[in-house]
């Protein structure tokens, strides 16, 4: 039986990542789950320089979710680079790297610091809604998307993924736009934009007002999403979106993507990954799948 | 590799102390015993039953029982979560997660434990073990004449109350208590309000006493990868390169002049 996936020429030992910044860099996961039976780990989003985030409370449960506001807290490129890949380089596994910024200068900054470092592919998030400047303003635009796309793959060395927003009105079309742009692969979703009210406090939950919203409450539209952008492009997709359980993750598989990544899910059961590219080989056991690829968008 | 993770326990005791405040025993299997390891000033992880609510519940550790795989938490009753824990019977089972968090250091010399509200829970544990070898002064700061826990301080320390409408002890907040009982300590050890940490850290830095605070964020992950449950640093934090420290991996216990309590 065969789970492993070529991933915009990466070869990934299953189809199950992480979902930047619900699992920091592993070293806290490490104790909790074999960080060598991942697929890949995707790290915390990392900018130029260290950023402090957004003030307390950066979190708030929802109805079968959950919305955060922590503002791209990160410690930096240089840090990342002398402590967070030294660690991950110590385990079997594909280290895909979240890159954030405020300008598309920052962006290239940190990609070309990471061009002679030895991690397998970028994530480039140009889609978090808790940040004032960048993140989900260049993600709104298929313009933006294209050139900042462009702009990234002039100076990567490793294959580019541009992780999209759902905070959009037609995903295809940004989709298409990281595509002509240059894009090796897409991740989608990030976080849909939220609010909660503490009707008592008559407040804000959260000090940043607005957050992104992610768990399995998010899931049906992270589907369509993932569906419809696959549906649009030739290049591989990474689903992620309110992924708890392997039926779940095959959802995503199905709809098209090659690979998924699990976020929330680690909050409430820190072996979750683990649970997921297990239960997905028990799924393949049990209905007489030879190989994982041929389960990738098979619903059309 | 893969040692720590989400566990079942048993819950062998529920008991109302007081309106909406609740005192579970749990008891784990022998070899998931992680009371072994627990100190006070850690906290564990409650996880609720239902699928709409997943994030974790932080509740400090209030006694542990090595021995007998047990651990002790008080807690009130808040919201949905702690509502559904309130309800669970001995015999029934909660998945938890822990110990986590740095707990207190225990410094020789006189000490001065100081609990507010549902702050006073993880001082019990505190007291026992101080109490082996130092002398200790308990300072409780209750709304009102509800007591809870009070009695069961009563062995291992000189106990004080502050009772904000002056129904018991000092009237006023626990700092006054402290100082009508003329206490004097070498460390205070803290839990409670954030105004009541602040006028601790501030009695602390006055009096040149040491005192450790421990704080509390809202959480996601509880053991340090979201970042969801920083605090402000007076120092850059080696972690996290900037002036913020993660209240569930390098607290919830700071050292009182290593944190900003908005000041
Ligand atoms: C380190 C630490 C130790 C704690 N120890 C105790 C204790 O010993 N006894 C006790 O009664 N309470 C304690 N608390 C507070 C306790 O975590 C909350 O009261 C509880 O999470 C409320 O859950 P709920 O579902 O009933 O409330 P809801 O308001 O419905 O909870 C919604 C969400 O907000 C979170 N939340 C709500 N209030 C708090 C809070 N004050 N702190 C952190 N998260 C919160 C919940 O965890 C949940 O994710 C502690 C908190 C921390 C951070
Ligand atoms: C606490 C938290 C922090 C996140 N930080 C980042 C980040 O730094 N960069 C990023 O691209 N996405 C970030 N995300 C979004 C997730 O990677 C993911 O896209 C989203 O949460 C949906 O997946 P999920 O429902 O499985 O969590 C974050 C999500 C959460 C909950
Ligand atoms: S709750 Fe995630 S870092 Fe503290």
């Amino acid at each position: 039986m065969n789970l492993s996936v070529d991933f915009a020429g990466v070869r990934m030992k299953n189809p199950v990542t992480t979902a930047s910044g619900t699992f920091g860099s592993g070293a806290e996961y490490k104790d909790f789950v074999d960080l060598n039976r991942l697929g890949a780990v995707t790290t915390k989003g990392v900018a130029s320089v260290p950023w402090e985030g957004n003030p307390t409370p950066r979190i708030c449960e929802t109805y079968g979710g959950m919305l955060n506001a922590i503002g791209l807290q990160n410690p930096g490129i240089d840090l990342f680079v002398e402590r967070d890949i030294p660690f991950l380089k110590q385990y079997d596994t594909n280290i895909i790297v979240n890159v954030c910024g405020r300008t598309q200068e920052e962006y290239i900054e940190v990609v070309e610091r990471l061009a002679e470092q030895n991690v397998d592919m970028l994530e480039i998030n140009i889609s978090c809604p808790n940040v004032e400047a960048g993140g989900i303003a260049f993600g709104q635009k298929p313009k933006l998307v294209e050139e900042i796309t462009g702009n990234i793959k002039k100076h990567a060395k490793q294959p580019v993924i541009m992780k999209l927003s759902p905070n959009v009105t037609d995903i295809a079309e940004m989709a298409k736009a990281a595509e002509a742009g240059g894009a090796d692969a897409i991740s989608l979703i990030n976080t849909l934009t939220g609010m909660k009210i503490d009707i008592n406090r008559r407040t804000f939950a959260l000090a940043n007002k607005t957050g992104g919203m992610s768990g399995p409450a998010v899931k049906p539209v992270a589907v369509r999403m993932v569906y419809q952008a696959a549906h649009a492009v030739n290049i591989p997709v990474l689903g992620m979106g309110g992924i708890m359980t392997a039926e779940d993750a095959l959802e995503f598989i199905m709809a098209g993507a090659s690979m998924v990544a699990v976020g929330t899910a680690n909050f409430n059961n820190p072996n979750a990954t683990m649970d997921v590219i297990e239960g997905i080989a028990d799924f393949m056991k049990g209905n007489g799948v030879e190989d994982i690829n041929e389960l990738v968008g098979c619903v059309s | 590799m893969a040692d720590l993770k989400k566990c079942s326990a048993h819950i062998t005791s529920q008991v109302c102390l007081e309106t909406d405040i609740y005192s579970m025993w749990l008891k784990f299997n022998e070899d998931e015993n992680i009371a072994l390891n627990a100190v006070p000033g850690q906290f564990i992880s409650l996880y609720s039953k239902a699928g709409n609510r997943l994030l974790p519940r932080p509740i400090s550790i209030c006694e542990i029982n090595a021995s007998e795989c047990m651990l002790r938490i008080v807690y009130r009753v808040v919201g949905s979560g702690t509502n559904e824990f309130s309800k669970l019977l001995p015999g029934d089972t909660i998945n938890i997660m822990g110990p986590l968090g740095n707990g207190f250091t225990l410094n020789k010399g006189k000490a001065v434990l100081v609990g507010g509200g549902i702050g006073i829970p993880p001082m019990l544990e505190l007291a026992k073990r101080l109490s082996e070898d130092c002398g200790v002064s308990v300072v409780l700061g209750y709304r009102d004449n509800r007591l809870f826990l009070k009695e069961e301080f009563e062995p291992y320390a000189d106990v004080y109350v502050s009772t904000e409408d002056g129904s018991v002890g000092t009237k006023g907040n626990v700092i006054d208590a402290i100082k009508e009982n003329k206490l004097d300590a070498d460390t205070i050890y803290a839990c409670g309000p954030i105004p009541m940490l602040r006028g601790v850290k501030d009695y602390a830095k006055e009096n040149e006493i040491k005192a450790q605070i421990s704080l509390e964020e809202k959480m996601a992950c509880g053991i340090g990868a979201c970042l969801g449950c920083v605090c402000k640093s007076k120092d850059k934090d080696l972690h996290s390169n900037v002036n913020n420290k993660r209240v569930c991996k390098d607290g919830p216990v700071f050292d009182a002049e290593d944190v900003r309590l908005g000041d």
